[in-house]
């Protein structure tokens, strides 16, 4: 029972994780908070949904088009709420406002567009069985959720660290001024970010959408919230922290779940945040940022 | 090589007008400086030149170009870099990776190489640092590496914003030493400077900005015994 808890903890943690990187990231570079994260969990559900239901679509080919639509998204959103922003440095509290006002916004058009309803992937989209190795029990769609995730994962580490690009990135997120001068141009690279993002918060809502099986327009909220948790509690900015914190609050979740009650998962997620905000005010992992990958 | 045509150039910071239209002119191969009080405006001007800050008018002929307005990145590409005031050295990167980021524009990784050679021979300090945080140094290594990061983009025409800024001493001969063989090399130079004296020394032509204005410019020997001058900016 615990070690079957813990395996589901991980696998839901991780979506956390790969939610929270994108997260993170976009504020590490960017330096905003961007409200507006939640939607491209959304769309990259809402799409999967249309590419499996509509176009024909296996979840292989549905996850990539999908995450990389939710990267489109983030990157014509960034350019009409933020760009302009960015360019005359107004102040954060401005950014954050329009992401508000923005989110707000798009959440309420989709509903009235989609309808609040919850819907599902196509049944047979992953095969039902389970493998159940040494006791465990794992399904299909959780395999293809952890494989989907390290994949993400390792390739945005590989990145950051080491390519060109992912050196522009780090330096950019640490002195864009600076970049520009040696040539960088920030607003392309600027995108760029928004997209990596976009891409990432979109293949977390296609696998929880699968993880849970359900897709609906404020999904991306509820997400949020725990993307607030973990990229607060991992630092930051910090990728490395936000892996740890999401697999963290994953198996946090599941055990308040399973041992405490289920309504209580979301309360003690936050109650750990603002623990560990009074105790280590900058995140579990101090001061790290984006350009430390 | 390369030179520089400025005119009428301001700006304003909101409705505050830091540059009230400048006319300045920096010819191939030549050091010029631009001295001036705290506040003057000599970093608005720089930063106004790589594309910082937006010039409200004003033309910035590059090799007869009209670069007013452009973006950082196509400035630098232009062959025209700056060395912003206070280093600006990417602290969490290593010295070696801030080298790499000068040499951006350049595709090529046996000429990125061979630069940073060139580099680490006009910097050998550098040389034993390659792997340490450029933030862990000290002000005076952060600017060489300031200084170092701009010459891996080999620049046409190099903008210095006060490289002497809060150095010790030893640290400040050794730049104006550096400016004054990147001049035998050929490069032009525009140098901002609140140490006027050296400054005067190493440049051709000198300008005085007083409060968004030049108040005063000419061959740098002449700026340097104007009586106005003296009395200000060399404790006369
Ligand atoms: N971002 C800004 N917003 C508003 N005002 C500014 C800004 N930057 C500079 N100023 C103002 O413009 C004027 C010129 O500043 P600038 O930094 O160009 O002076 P400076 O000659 O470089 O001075 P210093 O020798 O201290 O570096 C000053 O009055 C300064 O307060
Ligand atoms: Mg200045």
């Amino acid at each position: 029972m615990f070690a079957q808890q813990l395996v589901n903890g991980v696998l839901l943690g991780a979506t956390y994780a790969l939610f929270a990187l994108g997260f993170t990231l976009m504020f590490g570079v960017l330096r905003v908070i961007n409200l507006t994260y939640g939607f491209y969990f959304s769309a990259g559900a809402f799409i999967a949904l249309f590419l499996t239901r509509q176009a024909g679509f296996g979840i292989w080919a549905a996850l990539p088009v999908a995450a990389m639509g939710a990267g489109a998204v983030a990157v014509a959103l960034d350019w009409l709420l933020l760009s302009r922003l960015r360019r005359v440095n107004a102040p954060e509290l401005s950014s954050l406002m329009v992401t508000l006002g923005g989110v707000l916004a798009l959440y309420s058009a989709a509903t009235s567009i989609l309808g609040p309803d919850i819907r599902r992937l196509p049944p047979d989209l992953v095969a039902s069985d389970a493998f159940v190795l040494a006791g465990l029990r794992v399904t299909t769609a959780q395999l293809l959720i952890l494989l989907a995730t390290a994949v993400m994962v390792g390739a945005l580490m590989a990145l950051m660290r080491g390519t060109r690009l992912g050196l522009a990135i780090r330096a950019m997120a640490e002195k864009p001024d600076a970049a520009g001068l040696m040539g960088i141009d920030t607003g392309r690279l600027a995108a760029l970010v928004s997209f990596i993002s976009g891409c990432l918060a979109g293949a977390g809502g296609v696998l929880i959408g699968l993880n849970f099986n359900a897709i609906h327009p404020y999904m991306g909220e509820a997400m949020m919230l725990r993307g607030f948790v973990v990229i607060i509690v991992g630092g930051l900015g910090d990728i490395r922290g936000a892996l740890i914190a999401g697999l963290l609050l994953g198996v946090i979740e599941v055990f308040t779940a399973g041992y405490v009650a289920s309504g209580l998962k979301e309360a003690v997620a936050f109650a750990i945040l603002v623990v560990v905000l009074w105790t280590r005010p900058s995140g579990l992992f101090g001061r790290a940022v984006v350009r430390r990958a | 090589m390369s030179s520089l045509d400025v005119q009428g150039l301001t700006v304003f910071y909101g409705r505050t007008e830091a540059l009230k239209g400048i006319d300045l002119t920096v010819a191939e191969g030549q050091v010029v400086c631009l001295i001036g009080a705290n506040g003057a405006g000599k970093t608005t001007t720089m930063r106004a030149l790589s594309g910082l800050t937006r010039p409200r008018a004003g033309a910035i002929r590059l090799d007869g170009a009209d670069i007013a307005g452009w973006r950082p990145h196509r400035v630098a590409a232009a062959g025209m870099l700056q060395v912003p005031e206070g280093r600006q050295v990417f602290a969490e990167l290593t010295v070696a990776e801030n080298l790499a980021m000068g040499a951006w524009l350049l595709a090529d990784r046996a000429e990125t190489a061979r630069r940073q050679d060139q580099v680490l021979a006009r910097f050998p300090r550098l040389k034993e640092r390659l792997d340490q945080p450029a933030g862990s140094m000290s002000g005076g290594e952060q600017q060489m590496l300031a200084l170092g990061r701009a010459l891996m983009g080999a620049p046409r025409l190099l903008l210095l914003d006060e490289p002497s800024m809060g150095l010790a001493p030893l640290f400040v001969e050794e730049i104006f030493s550096i400016v004054a063989d990147l001049k035998r090399e050929g490069t032009t130079i525009l140098l901002v400077e609140q140490n006027a004296s050296a400054a005067l020394e190493v440049a051709d032509y000198a300008y005085v900005l007083e409060t968004g204005r030049i108040v005063l410019e000419g061959p740098a020997a002449t700026v340097a015994h104007d009586p106005a001058v003296v009395a200000a900016y060399l404790g006369g």
